[in-house]
């Protein structure tokens, strides 16, 4: 542990911009955790008095059309978000790297199979897909989760395959073998920890589409349902207000937003860095 | 020296900056090449060798830095000189050739118009006679067929081909300096004898000046004029390749020489030169005398293996085309026959495409044979499958060394999981302290220093990590060891060290060994009996000093004597 932590510090050294993104990903973390205590009103509660108030030192973000205060809805939004994105990538990591894998391992016949699957589902346009899966299932987060893991499930197969098969013919998987060890025991404890790096690279920025995706299905009214604070679709209400002047509405959770997908997709790299035993010395 | 030099480097330093800090490569070179002299540039890996070659030719990269010493090239400075006046001289006047041609030639580019590309750089050419000069170029370095090779690109051509047309290159603007950085590692020895003597030829016709970088003392000796030994950034020794080999003064250079096996050397000689080992090595045992040969049974036998692989390119492949089963598939094993006895060593020796890693693996069950049998221990163990072999409790008693130590060794395990993960998967231990007991018992064993055993392998050096491997594979006890060339990665010293240790570990358990190898000097050290394989077929058996002082068949006798060496005797 003591050797991880030095690594870690090492790889933050070595990147400002790493460090920045990580930071960025512990207020993220945080606000998730902690948002419904921190957040200063009650997300939900309305004040009829208050409506469209812009940005004040009560107010940082000002108040909605319904005198909720955008600063809280913006937080509290966090974990729903986080969330979201998280158990999406999550499932399409665990399926795309176990189908991947023995697409990459086996070849033939898995893996024909499984690469037309996979060019099946990008044949679709992702986004009118997942729209599809939702309709489809029905409107719910965990069908939104669903549709999300489906869409990026291809992108991790094709890493998983491509660096599977560059590393089938490995000397230490013939030495593991020799060791009497079975195909799928190879896979899982010589060949999978081999791949991460690059995986990792794709999980941060795959994290980042899937807060996008989440948040553009809420924004156009699938899954996420108001009164719930989610940054799409404070997104979607603020955006009739831009045109009258009232922009703190959008403007605010839709920053949120950026600065979510731009901290993933920054982390990438150090994360690869992290999980590479080659970086370590 | 009376004439002027052409290149000269004086009392070069070389700094590398890296996470640690900064690091000296190179420590006051000072080395000259006359005009028409070729030097070699000796060492082992880390010595600094490819390091000067790159500061003289100003292709040292972002984190080297030339801290101290000039190199000169006819009068003109090259350290410290505008990268634009190096362009010019590159490829003009000094050209280079790289280790890996397949690497270093462009992979979507026909050859020959990357022949055309220096032409044109340098102005030697106009667009109307340029394809005629580069299709010189190729017949020059003796390219069969060059109007056909000109529009191949590299993939298509074989390694000691794509070397031709790195020549080819190099010498296309007629340089007067050529250095060549290991210029056959990775070629056979047939086609590393062909493109050295290309090398010498041309430059020889041309009065050029060589630098060849090498780690092969046999090959300096047999292509030098004078030779510059190299140990950890400096140069310990400078001398004519007469005097060097007959009155080594320096003890590295020394060393070198007795670590290099020769067609009469034994195993002890090659480590009768003391020196401060890599590690903490273990005191060399006393080699005994060789063991007359066992009049054991049979551990071994193989029966008419046939290995048949099928051919992307046959035709067949579609319905309309006919089918030809002859061409469909590509016999990589053909009809082959031997058999081993217990605490008997096997070599067999061949050329890349022989045969000879097929062969082995079919042995030790990684790979089923499309034919034959092989009678392990009077079992049939082709009779299962390789799959199903796995988890037979034979699976122990055949093990194996890998050729690339690296690359043998999972980059995410440390050297204690990768000695554990054949005791836990083979011998069912499951304790840890079991485990860790007999992990240092092995350790011990081959050397390896036990606060090593944490490490990782890219933190290990080549010896460490052949140190590993073989720990690997003798750790459930085995019957038999099949040895995929186990040393080639190795420099010459830490290989006669891993010589040494495989014969002491044969003698105290008893192991019978099958030593593939392309090296005939290495395989006699350690093997009673040699195979010879060619096309998938045995050209020649017999005991190791019949077959390397006198082999019966034209194709053995053009491997022995292809083989540089150096016999001091003969200089």
């Amino acid at each position: 542990m003591a050797r991880f932590l030095r690594h870690f510090r090492h790889v933050m050294a070595e990147n400002p911009v790493t460090a920045v993104a990580f930071a960025l990903l512990g207020l993220i973390v945080f606000l998730a955790l902690f948002g419904p205590w921190i957040a200063p009103y009650d997300p939900l509660a309305t004040e009829a008095t208050k409506t469209l108030r812009p940005p004040t030192w009560a107010h940082p973000f000002g108040t909605d059309h319904l005198g909720r205060d955008v600063f809280s809805r913006v937080i509290v939004a966090t974990r729903l978000d986080l969330g979201i994105a998280i158990s999406a990538v999550a499932l399409s990591f665990a399926a795309g790297s176990a189908l991947g894998c023995s697409a990459g391992f086996w070849g033939g016949w898995t893996d024909r199979i499984i690469g037309r699957l996979s060019d099946t589902i990008m044949a679709f346009p992702l986004f009118v897909l997942a729209m599809g899966i939702v309709s489809a299932l029905g409107n719910s987060i965990e069908n939104i989760v669903y549709a999300t893991a489906i869409i990026n499930l291809p992108f991790y197969a094709r890493v998983a395959r491509a660096e599977t098969s560059v590393r089938r013919n490995a000397g230490y998987v013939a030495a593991a073998r020799l060791c009497g060890a079975s195909d799928t025991r190879i896979l899982s404890t010589q060949v999978f920890p081999n791949i991460l790096p690059p995986m990792m690279v794709q999980v941060s920025l795959n994290m980042g589409w899937a807060i996008l995706n989440a948040a553009g299905l809420s924004f156009i009214g699938l899954g996420v349902r108001p009164p719930d604070a989610e940054w799409g679709i404070m997104v979607a209400e603020g955006a009739t207000y831009i045109v009258s002047g009232e922009w703190w509405l959008a403007l605010f959770p839709g920053a949120a937003l950026m600065l979510a997908v731009f901290c993933f997709n920054l982390l990438g790299d150090g994360l690869r860095d992290l999980v590479d035993p080659l970086r370590r010395t | 020296m009376t004439t002027q030099p052409l290149l000269s480097v004086d009392a070069l330093s070389v700094q590398f900056r890296t996470r640690e800090g900064t690091v000296t490569a190179l420590q006051d070179v000072s080395l000259r090449v006359g005009k028409g002299e070729v030097l070699g540039i000796v060492g082992e890996s880390g010595s600094g060798k490819s390091v000067t070659a790159y500061t003289v030719i100003g292709l040292l990269g972002e984190a080297g830095r030339a801290v101290n010493g000039a190199a000169t090239y006819d009068g003109l400075a090259l350290t410290g000189a505008a990268e634009k006046d190096l362009r010019d001289l590159r490829g003009r006047e000094i050209s280079m050739i790289f280790q890996n041609p397949r690497a270093a030639l462009n992979p979507i580019r026909p050859v020959g118009r990357q022949i055309e590309d220096v032409l044109l750089r340098h102005a030697q050419a106009s667009r109307m006679n340029v394809r005629d000069k580069a299709l010189a170029m190729l017949e020059k370095v003796r390219i069969v067929d060059p109007e056909l090779r000109y529009g191949s690109y590299p993939f298509e051509l074989s390694g000691g081909m794509c070397q031709r047309v790195m020549i080819a290159m190099a010498l296309a603007c007629d340089p007067r300096l050529l250095i060549a950085d290991e210029p056959t590692t990775g070629l056979d020895v047939t086609t590393q004898k062909a493109t050295m003597d290309l090398i010498r030829d041309l430059t020889r016709e041309r009065h050029m000046s060589v630098v060849l970088i090498t780690h092969d003392l046999g090959m300096a000796a047999a292509y030098c004029d004078r030779i510059v030994v190299m140990q950890k950034g400096r140069v310990v020794e400078s001398a004519s390749v007469r005097d060097l080999f007959v009155n080594p003064t320096h003890p590295y250079t020394k060393k070198l020489i007795a670590a290099s096996p020769g067609p009469h050397s034994e195993l002890a000689d090659l480590t009768a030169v003391p020196d401060e080992l890599e590690g903490a090595a273990p005191p060399a045992a006393p080699v005994a005398p060789p063991i007359p040969a066992p009049a054991g049974d049979d551990l071994l036998e193989v029966i008419d293996l046939v290995k048949e692989f099928p051919r992307q390119d046959a035709p067949g492949r579609w319905p309309w085309q006919k089918r030809d089963p002859e061409k469909a598939v590509f016999r990589a094993v053909d009809h082959v026959s031997f058999s081993l006895k217990r605490g008997e060593s096997l070599g067999l020796v061949g050329e890349s495409g022989c045969g000879k890693s097929t062969t082995s693996s079919i042995i030790t069950r990684l790979l089923d044979p499309t034919a034959g049998d092989v009678i392990f221990a009077g079992e049939n163990v082709t009779s299962f499958s390789a799959a199903a072999f796995a988890r037979l409790p034979q699976r122990r008693k055949i093990q194996m060394v890998f050729q690339d130590p690296h690359d043998s060794l999972n980059p995410r395990f440390t050297a204690r999981d990768c000695i554990a993960e054949p005791l836990r998967r083979l011998l069912g231990m499951s304790g840890g302290r079991e485990i860790g007991a007999r992990i240092d018992e092995l350790a011990d064993r081959v050397g390896l220093p036990r606060d090593l055993l944490t490490r990782f392998p890219h933190q290990l050096s080549g010896g460490q990590k052949a140190r590993v491997g073989i720990a690997r594979a003798i750790a459930v006890d085995p019957l038999m060891l099949v040895l995929d060339e186990p040393t080639s990665a190795l420099d010459v010293s830490v290989q006669a060290v891993v010589l040494q240790l495989l014969d002491r570990l044969k003698r105290e358990m008893g192991m019978s060994y099958i030593f593939v190898s392309h090296d005939l000097n290495v395989v006699r050290l350690l093997c009673e009996r040699v195979i010879v394989m060619n096309r998938g077929r045995i050209v020649e058996t017999g005991t190791a000093d019949e077959v390397l002082n006198n082999p019966r068949e034209a194709y053995t006798r053009t491997l022995v004597q292809a083989i540089p060496h150096f016999e001091p005797g003969r200089l």
